[in-house]
Order: structure tokens, then C-alpha cells, then sequence
């Protein structure tokens, strides 16, 4: 009799655990909402999504979101353009090349990477990628998109790498011995057969890759600057989403103030953004392990 | 092609892969070095021992550390039991049905989350809404739920990778569901959840953002006695080291970072002596 109720205890209270995992997500949507609901009573969706001034905090105010987009979107893109090519290189040498050995010594060496806190990347752009860049190109400015990009680029290196050579190892071996048996170099093994076979998860592993890169927040608050402004160079200084927030929250803000509300608003739009690709994300890596299992 | 070209390519790439690979860990080292060549000549004893200053000379991380080992103490306490229940729900409890499925779904977008967003959570509910102000209470609850997710998927591959006959010899013998759980699933998946959690606690201890969302002040010159204390860990007073201009506080930074550095790297060799030592059943 005693055992049966601890069992419905036990059960009753490992419920509740999972509850507090579905209100994170309902609070965070709600919260969003609510604070992001008040912010477009006072300043206009079409505004705030197409406007091309962000200046939330000096007179006379102006809530465009886009310049704070467009900073994003630099790091994103200078991200992937260097993690993507490294990270499939890697990927590649790992599962197609490399000995065992040699595997299981690089794979903790990439874990290290991808464990090194953000802040300490944002230091590294700071003294050390700044300077080379500004040694390449004198007229770049102290706080630069390239900067913040590349160390970016590296912080999300392992992830790429890893996934992709996740991938590359789920492939059945019939494949790769299917190529070579019609006398096919490793090169267009890995290249005609490999890649394509695995461009489903490759894909996936890009777009979560992105989402983490939308995310970033301290290295590019540390290298990137606060300036938010439309333009296309990366040698200036930019703003993104995720480092306007942080630069609020320094200074002491008044609850239900506007400046209060933009944090929330900026933070729903980097929420829909990170969601949307999250679940693109995983929805591939799941189906594709389905398929091959 | 001749066979020949086909042949030359072959190499060319296989050596591209191999410099790209060797490049990676070229990165981490230069990284690595950079940080202890800035950073060696401010680390002593009196760094370790000494507050924040705005001399760079008296200046020392004591409070931030000490700060950090509260703050990863308490979100410990929050999260593990409540990323274990959930575990032991998932994999044992629940049936199989569309909720399940929504809430690993659910879970993955939470680890997937940007931590600034927990930190607008944090701000919002913790420090405002139940009153907690910028105290260790906001920033370890803000951080429980930040690595509920990732501890949760962890240690649900940990327990599925309990094989059935043990649950089955269990039951055979007439134990009760918690007692199959509790006696001889938990002691079994033990090894690869606590790999888990350290791993999800030292990536709470690099965090910066979601705590400086919920105002771990940078300038704290007393150690936290109880958990309503505010507070500042290592990453913050490094950000705030770091976003001066002056050189000499760079330096700093980087001996904060170099403590921060050792402190998780100890986290993690832990973590992979217990997977190598103490594993049963791989997952």
C-alpha cells in the first residue's frame, strides 16, 4: 500500500518538473508579448520593422529596427563565411581521412573551443583580431563588424564541424565503397558522394549554426561596438540586436519605460528569428536520422 | 581527366582538409597564448585575494570569484533535481504521445535559446516580478533555467542508454516503478548525467550576458554572505575589465580569464574522467 502511493507521489512530482520546462517557454512568450504589445501601442509595427534610424535613447527618438538587423546580419554572414568552409574541411578530415586516433586527440581539442566562454572571445577580438586587422587596414575603426565576425566565425566553428561530421558518419559505408569500387579518388568520394548524401544535415547544422550566431552576444558587444547604423563595410563600428539590449540593461533603466519596452521588442524579433530556425534546424536533423537508421 | 590529375586533386584536398583541421587547433593556442601572455604577469596571490579597484595595481577578482562559486553552487542545487525529474519523467514516465513530442521539441528550442533572452526572463520575472532585486537568487534561478534544458537532453540519453533487462529483472523480483527508477536506473545512467550537468555548470560559469541582464554589478567590494546578497562572477568583472580602454585593465582581464580558463578546464577533465572511468553503458 505504501509503495503504491510513493508511486503516485514520485510520479506526481516528476510531472511538475516537466511543467516548469513548458512554462519557461510560455513565460518567455508571454512576457515578449505583453512588454512588445505595449511598445507597438506607442510606436507603429511598420515602423519599427522598416524604419531606418535607431536612436531609442536621444531626442528626437526614432525606432527602426533595420540598422540594428543589418549590424546582426553582418555578423552572421562574416561568421558563416569562415566557419562554413573550415567546419566541412574539418568535418571531412574527420570522418573520411583522419585515423582513429588522430579523432579521438582533435575531437576534445574542438570541444575546448566550443566551451571557451563568449566573453573571453570578445576579449581576444578586442586585443588581438582588432590590431592585425587595423595593421592590414590602418583606416579601420577601434570597434569593427570584421572583427567581431571572425571570432564569431570561430566560436561556432566546432558546431558545424562536429554536426557535419556527425553526419558524415551516419552514412552507411555501401556508399563510399559503391564509389570507390567504380574507381573514384577519395576527393570526388567526399565531394560527389559524401557531401550531397549528407546536404540535408549539412543544411541543418548551417541554419542552427546561424541561429547561434544571431545569438552571440558579448564577444560582439565587445568588438563590434555600439553604433547602429545601415551600411555595408566592415570596418566600422555596428550595433547588433543582442548588444543593444546588454547596452540598455548597463545603464539603469526605469521599469515600463519605452527604453525598457525596446529591449523586449528587439528581444521578440531575435525570439522569433532564433525559433523559427531552431525548429527548421532540428526538424532536419531528425527526420534525416530517421531516414538512415 | 586523366588519371593522373584525378590523382593530384585527390591529395591537394586530403591536404586541405588536414591544414583546415590543423589550423582549428592552431586558433585554440594562439588564443590560449595570447591570453597568458597578457594576463601572467597580474596573476599573484593578491589578485586571487584582492576587490576590484580603480587601481590596476590593487585591483583583484576576490569577490567575483567567490561570487561565481556561489552562484554555480546554487544554480547546481536549483537545477539538478529539476532536470533530473524531468529526465526520469521523459524516458520513464510519460507514454509516448503527441505532448511528449511537443515537449522535446520544446526542449530543444530552450537549449537552442540565446542566453540574453533568459536574461530578459530573469530581469523581468525574477529580479521584478517576485522582488529577488539583483541578488544571487535572480542570477542562479535566471541560470537554472538556462541549463535545465541541456542538462535534461544529457541525462535522457544517459537513461535510455539503461538497457531493459535490468528494469525487467527489476520488476521480475516485484519492484514498484520508483523503486526500478530510484534503485536501479538512476545508479546505472549516474555517470553520463553527472558528465551532463558538469558540462551545462561550467558553460553557467562562463556566462556573461543573461547575468548582466539581472545586474551582477561589476563594482562589489564585500563577499555574499546569503543568497540575497547582490553579487558579480568572473566573466562580468572580465567584461568589465575588457571594456575599458586602458591597457593596464586589459591585462587584468586576461588574468581573470586565465582563472576562469583553469577553473573550467578543471570542470571539464572531470567530466571526461568520469565518461572514460565510470560509463557503463554507452549512449
Amino acid at each position: 500500500m505504501f509503495s503504491r502511493s510513493i508511486d503516485h507521489a514520485v510520479h506526481l512530482i516528476l510531472v511538475l518538473c516537466v511543467v516548469i520546462t513548458i512554462l519557461t517557454t510560455v513565460i518567455v512568450v508571454v512576457l515578449l508579448g505583453k512588454e512588445s504589445y505595449l511598445f507597438f501601442q506607442q510606436v507603429p509595427l511598420w515602423d519599427f520593422l522598416f524604419g531606418t534610424r535607431w536612436e531609442p535613447l536621444l531626442e528626437p527618438k526614432s525606432f527602426g529596427v533595420l540598422p540594428l538587423v543589418v549590424g546582426t546580419l553582418k555578423i552572421v554572414f562574416g561568421s558563416i563565411v569562415i566557419a562554413l568552409p573550415l567546419g566541412l574541411l574539418i568535418a571531412t578530415y574527420l570522418s573520411e581521412f583522419a585515423s582513429t586516433r588522430f579523432r579521438s586527440i582533435i575531437k576534445p581539442v574542438l570541444e575546448v573551443l566550443a566551451g571557451i566562454p563568449t566573453v573571453v572571445y570578445g576579449y581576444f577580438a578586442l586585443t588581438f583580431v582588432t590590431p592585425i586587422i587595423r595593421t592590414l587596414f590602418p583606416d579601420t575603426q577601434i570597434f569593427n563588424a570584421a572583427s567581431a565576425a571572425i571570432v564569431v566565425g570561430i566560436m561556432i566553428l566546432p558546431m558545424i564541424s562536429s554536426l557535419c561530421d556527425d553526419a558524415f558518419q551516419s552514412l552507411p559505408n555501401t556508399l563510399r565503397e559503391g564509389a570507390y569500387a567504380l574507381g573514384a579518388t577519395k576527393f570526388e568520394v567526399a565531394v560527389q558522394v559524401i557531401l550531397p548524401s549528407a546536404a540535408a544535415r549539412v543544411g541543418a547544422a548551417v541554419i542552427l549554426a546561424l541561429s547561434r550566431a544571431i545569438g552571440e552576444t558579448m564577444a560582439v558587444t565587445l568588438a563590434a561596438g555600439a553604433t547602429p547604423q545601415m551600411s555595408i563595410g566592415f570596418l566600422e563600428s555596428i550595433q547588433t540586436m543582442t548588444a543593444y539590449i546588454v547596452q540598455v540593461s548597463l545603464g539603469d533603466i526605469p521599469a515600463g519605460g519605452i527604453e525598457y519596452q525596446t529591449c523586449y521588442a528587439v528581444g521578440l524579433l531575435l525570439f522569433l528569428m532564433t525559433l523559427v530556425m531552431n525548429i527548421i534546424g532540428n526538424h532536419f536533423i531528425t527526420q534525416s536520422r530517421k531516414i538512415h537508421l | 581527366m586523366n588519371r593522373k590529375q584525378r590523382k593530384l586533386k585527390e591529395q591537394l584536398f586530403i591536404w586541405t582538409c588536414r591544414v583546415a583541421t590543423w589550423m582549428a587547433v592552431a586558433i585554440l593556442f594562439t588564443l590560449l597564448f595570447h591570453v597568458v601572455r597578457e594576463g601572467i604577469e597580474w596573476l599573484d596571490l593578491d589578485f586571487l585575494d584582492s576587490f576590484p579597484s580603480r587601481k590596476p595595481e590593487q585591483a583583484g577578482i576576490k569577490s567575483a570569484l567567490w561570487g561565481s562559486v556561489w552562484l554555480i553552487g546554487l544554480t547546481a542545487m536549483i537545477s539538478i533535481p529539476l532536470s533530473l525529474g524531468s529526465a526520469l519523467y521523459l524516458e520513464e514516465y510519460a507514454p509516448q504521445n503527441r505532448w511528449t513530442r511537443i515537449i522535446e521539441i520544446n526542449l530543444a528550442n530552450l537549449a537552442g535559446m540565446p542566453s540574453i533572452l533568459y536574461g530578459l526572463l530573469g530581469l523581468a520575472v525574477f529580479v521584478r516580478y517576485f522582488g529577488l532585486e539583483s541578488s544571487l537568487w535572480s542570477g542562479s534561478l535566471t541560470l537554472s533555467l538556462l541549463v535545465l534544458p541541456v542538462v535534461v537532453i544529457a541525462s535522457k540519453g544517459a537513461i535510455r542508454s539503461v538497457p531493459l533487462s535490468i528494469r525487467e529483472g527489476a520488476y521480475a523480483l516485484g519492484a514498484r516503478r520508483w523503486q526500478v527508477v530510484l534503485y536501479q536506473v538512476l545508479p546505472s545512467a549516474l555517470p553520463g548525467i553527472m558528465t551532463g550537468i558538469i558540462l551545462a555548470l561550467s558553460r553557467a560559469m562562463g556566462e556573461t550576458a543573461p547575468l548582466i541582464m539581472v545586474g551582477a554589478l561589476s563594482y562589489i567590494a564585500f563577499l555574499p554572505e546569503s543568497p540575497s546578497d547582490p553579487f558579480t562572477v568572473l566573466p562580468v568583472q572580465i567584461y568589465n575589465w575588457a571594456a575599458r580602454p586602458q591597457d593596464d585593465f586589459h591585462g587584468l582581464a586576461a588574468g581573470g580569464i586565465i582563472v576562469l580558463l583553469v577553473l573550467l578546464l578543471t570542470l571539464n577533465a572531470g567530466a571526461v574522467f568520469i565518461r572514460s572511468k565510470l560509463q557503463r553503458y554507452k549512449s
